[in-house]
């Protein structure tokens, strides 16, 4: 016969194992595929705006006879403005990662109000998608469904496509950095480079590194290739095979 | 404490191995939805942003 306090104790190790489980494994599971449909929801609301939007001007304008018939498969990205805290305001592609890779990315690096119940983090302040600077985002690498956890596995000149309302960001990987966590420089406009203006449009991302530590971060870096806009349809990079 | 639950629950004894599942099942449950997020983001530091 164990005796209650015994019974107590079982429990609270029960529990305990449950929560490593939790954290290690199914905690990931339950979050993952939680961003994974947030995010397809997202796009195919943002898709059905648009052809509400295009559908509801059935009789042309005579400026919207010129404009429409011919649309270039890239143009000039749109600029978004900066997204309120915790507002979601794009989608993060990468199919090298594989075709259900797709989270929300919204305003704000906290973790209580975007990284944790959202996925990818906007650092206020950085540029937005297509503008010249650096558009630098932060997700978790392990836990809370991990968006970044395989973020060393892109590989050079892999497509990163950041999905707005507007469309469709392109950027091609470029590479991977290891620093200190008070390394700040590496959301500059140009990574790395204090006090230089914006000649190019960057992405970073920014992660934990070793996994489960505080001790560093790794950063990837990619650089802006082109903007699709919606009216041209999803853009070829988006579906390239995860080769 | 487990022997006492026992008693107090109902019918024959396949009904109360059944109602203990489910007790089982709803603790998990809030286990994993709440508590645990909840310890993760109050005890649990991640760091994964620059400053």
């Amino acid at each position: 016969m164990v005796g209650i306090l015994g019974e107590i104790l079982i429990t609270l190790g029960v529990i305990t194992l449950l929560f490593v489980a939790w954290q290690m494994w199914i905690g990931d599971v339950i979050y993952g595929a939680e961003r994974s449909a947030q995010a397809a929801e997202q796009s195919e609301l943002w898709q059905e705006e648009y052809e509400d939007s295009t559908a509801a001007t059935p009789t042309p304008t005579p400026e919207a006879t010129e404009t429409p018939a011919q649309v270039d498969v890239t143009a000039d990205p749109v600029i978004l403005r900066p997204p309120a805290d915790a507002e979601v305001f794009g989608i993060m592609w990468i199919p090298r990662l594989g075709p259900d890779y797709h989270v929300n990315i919204a305003g704000g690096v906290t973790r209580a109000r975007t990284l944790d119940p959202i996925g990818i983090g906007h650092y206020p302040g950085t540029q937005m998608p297509g503008e010249m600077g650096n558009f630098a985002v932060a997700a978790h690498r392990t836990t809370w469904g991990k968006p970044f956890n395989r973020i060393a596995d892109i590989h050079v000149g892999d497509a990163i496509v950041i999905e707005t309302p507007d469309g469709w960001y392109t950027y091609r990987f470029r590479t991977l950095e290891y620093v200190r966590p008070s390394a700040v420089e590496v959301i500059l406009p140009v990574p790395q480079e204090v006090g230089v203006s914006a000649n190019d449009r960057y992405l970073t991302m920014t992660s934990c590194s070793p996994m489960y530590s505080l001790a560093e971060r790794i950063v990837g870096y990619s650089a802006f290739e082109s903007f699709t806009p919606r009216a041209a349809g999803a853009p070829a990079a988006l579906t390239e095979g995860a080769a | 404490m487990y022997a006492g639950l026992w008693r107090i629950l109902p019918g024959p004894w396949w009904v109360r191995v059944l109602l203990l599942v489910i007790l089982a099942a709803a603790a998990i449950y809030g286990l994993f939805f709440y508590v645990f997020p909840w310890v993760s983001i109050t005890f649990l530091p991640q760091e994964v942003t620059v400053e």
